[in-house]
């Protein structure tokens, strides 16, 4: 009876909570925090093996007898001194923060123009390019590397880093401009139509209507789109040669890893150096980010 | 009602009809180009050489089908098609429901539940390659923690040969595989979770149904149309994934990882001969055609459920 007529005065004041008041402690705990606990464990477990092997001296690394492999007893800086100032990775570093950058700026700008138009300018024909542009997110990398390398030779940019630039915008653009048309959809059209009753171009509406008022999808489809460029691998591998032009995965993958003998320490500090950038992007911008998978899942 | 705004428009701008093409064929140049000229072309000219013998440094001739006849008799081919619908298949399955798991207990109130939501996406947002080689080192014939973690509690005797046997490596592709995948099926379906109305389930709990029917018959068939389209995603994604099994696997142990763009990759830029692979990239298209098609319908299904006519 109690029961009953806390969960009424619970419900009168706190709609937020819905109907967890059903459930009891104990039986939340088996039901949410225990599989939340597993899940939370196992997915960043790999992170915390990754940073845990970054710092842990040779010795500690394969002597699981002496010394829990869990924790770690003198870290070092070795391995992370080692990638800096031994290795060409801060090159490597450089040129995927060029690229991603550049080909990001590429694809935001293209993909401005691609979605006002197909929103709004409302040419003939605008719905099929819309559909178009879906369709082309959805043509994978691993179905174009091959001809990509072809062009890309024959353009005579094979090896450099104008061969990503040119290339990342292939997945970027149909994903920013989707993004986009969602975002533009959502402005009113009555602020466009005042404007040009005021004798505003489609250009002056553009700039000082639209893009102000799509700052947030600008934000969300920009930070994706870097973080995109900066995971991409297959265009990376397939079109760069010469060590000084590698991206931070294909450089750690293909000269961090050499014979038999893994230095675990380095690659593992490779790879730790090579998330951050990403994940401190991703923690200033978590909320951009999870509008921007699911805006594009949505729409 | 929302065709007034509409006619408006068009009312209003009837004298920029004729302006209208031309500024909206400006507007989408420069992405057309760049579709056009790294997407569409590219897209032509790979079905192109799948019909040619092309190898790296030499231009091909055309030979018809010799390719798709090379590769009908070639074992490793088929070997690489039955792996990837294997991996794909169990793949999207775990990802489907421990990611709608995972999103079911996000929508519940936890404490923090920001900060969870934030958490469980890192490993979608660190890049593959790199979080793959997290896990080559946990799979180490020798040093795996998860084998030194088995022996202590006594389950097993010897370490695990994770990616040495042929069983034990599509086992553990396919676990790291789910392991990047969850992240985005769980927020996706998160995002589906939030848009169904309390009132919804507290109506059918009033109706006396229990959690199990609240989530079969409420829950799930509001989420049906967001569930077909990140599926329809994370499938295309897994079946064109190549990333993961060039780092841990590079397609071995004999074959037993290859997927059809390792094999790809593999015959076509190491290997040189960019006919062939291209042959086996086309192969993959008629698979991702289908996905489409299956997500075409999924959206429509969404649109006539809202009523929308959009």
């Amino acid at each position: 009876m109690t029961s009953t007529a806390n969960a009424k005065s619970d419900a009168l004041t706190d709609n937020a909570e819905g109907m967890s008041y059903l459930n009891r402690l104990p039986r939340r705990i088996v039901t949410l925090y225990l599989p939340m606990a597993v899940f939370v464990f196992v997915l960043l477990f790999p992170f915390y093996w990754m940073a845990i092997t970054a710092v842990k001296p040779n010795a500690q690394l394969t002597d699981y007898n002496n010394y829990s492999p869990f924790w770690v007893v003198e870290p070092t800086l070795d391995h992370i001194k080692y990638l800096l100032f031994e290795t060409s990775y801060p090159g490597w570093l450089w040129n995927t923060m060029l690229v991603a950058v550049c080909s990001t700026f590429l694809s935001l700008a293209a993909s401005v123009f691609g979605a006002y138009a197909i929103e709004r300018v409302r040419f003939t024909g605008a719905r099929p390019v819309g559909l178009m542009i879906f369709l082309a997110y959805l043509v994978p990398p691993s179905i174009l590397f091959i001809p990509l390398a072809f062009i890309v030779f024959k353009l005579g940019i094979y090896d450099s880093r104008l061969a990503l630039i040119f290339t990342y915008p292939t997945f970027l653009i149909p994903f920013c401009t989707w993004l986009l048309m969602g975002y533009f959809r959502s402005i009113p059209f009555e602020l466009e139509e005042s404007a040009l009753v005021d004798g505003a171009t489609r250009w002056q509406i553009l700039v000082r209507i639209i893009l102000p008022l799509a700052v947030p999808g600008l934000i969300s489809a920009g930070i994706f789109a870097f973080t995109l460029s900066w995971n991409e691998f297959i265009y990376a591998l397939t079109f760069i040669q010469s060590s000084e032009n590698k991206t931070v995965p294909v450089g750690v993958l293909t000269e961090l890893v050499r014979g038999d003998v893994f230095e675990w320490g380095s690659l593992m500090a490779g790879a730790l150096f090579g998330s951050l950038p990403v994940v401190i992007l991703y923690s200033f911008f978590v909320d951009y980010y999870v509008s921007s998978m699911t805006g594009a899942v949505k729409e | 009602m929302t065709t007034v705004p509409t006619t408006q428009m068009t009312a209003t701008s009837t004298s920029w009809l004729q302006n209208n093409n031309v500024l909206g064929f400006l507007f989408m140049l420069p992405a057309a180009v760049f579709l056009v000229c790294f997407l569409t072309y590219p897209l032509g000219l790979g079905i192109w050489l799948g019909f040619t013998d092309t190898r790296i440094g030499r231009d091909g001739i055309f030979i018809g089908f010799e390719n798709y006849a090379f590769l009908a008799r070639d074992h490793v081919f088929w070997l690489s098609v039955f792996n990837t619908l294997l991996y794909t298949s169990v793949a999207s399955v775990l990802k489907f429901a421990l990611g709608l798991w995972l999103a079911l207990l996000l929508n519940e109130n936890l404490p923090c539940k920001s900060f969870f939501r934030a958490i469980v996406l890192l490993p979608w947002v660190v890049p593959t390659v790199l979080s793959a080689l997290a896990f080559w080192w946990i799979y180490d014939s020798q040093f795996s923690i998860l084998s030194w973690s088995l022996m202590k509690l006594g389950l097993i005797d010897g370490p695990i040969n994770f990616l040495g046997d042929p069983t034990n490596a599509r086992i553990s592709v396919i676990a790291a595989n789910v392991w990047r995948g969850i992240p985005f099926v769980a927020i996706s379906l998160l995002a589906g979770l939030q848009t169904i109305p309390a009132s919804l389930q507290e109506a059918a709990s009033l109706d006396g149904a229990t959690s199990w029917q609240r989530f079969r018959y409420v829950t799930l068939p509001m989420l049906t149309p967001i569930i077909a389209v990140v599926m329809t995603f994370s499938v295309l994604f897994t079946f064109t994934d190549f990333q993961l099994i060039y780092v841990l696997t590079k397609g071995g142990p004999v074959n037993a990882t290859h997927l059809m763009a390792t094999l790809s990759f593999q015959r076509g830029i190491p290997g040189g001969q960019l006919g062939e692979g291209a042959a086996i990239a086309v192969a993959m298209i008629p698979f991702l055609l289908g996905a489409i098609m299956f997500s075409f319908f999924g959206l429509q299904r969404r649109k006539w459920q809202q009523g929308g006519q959009d």
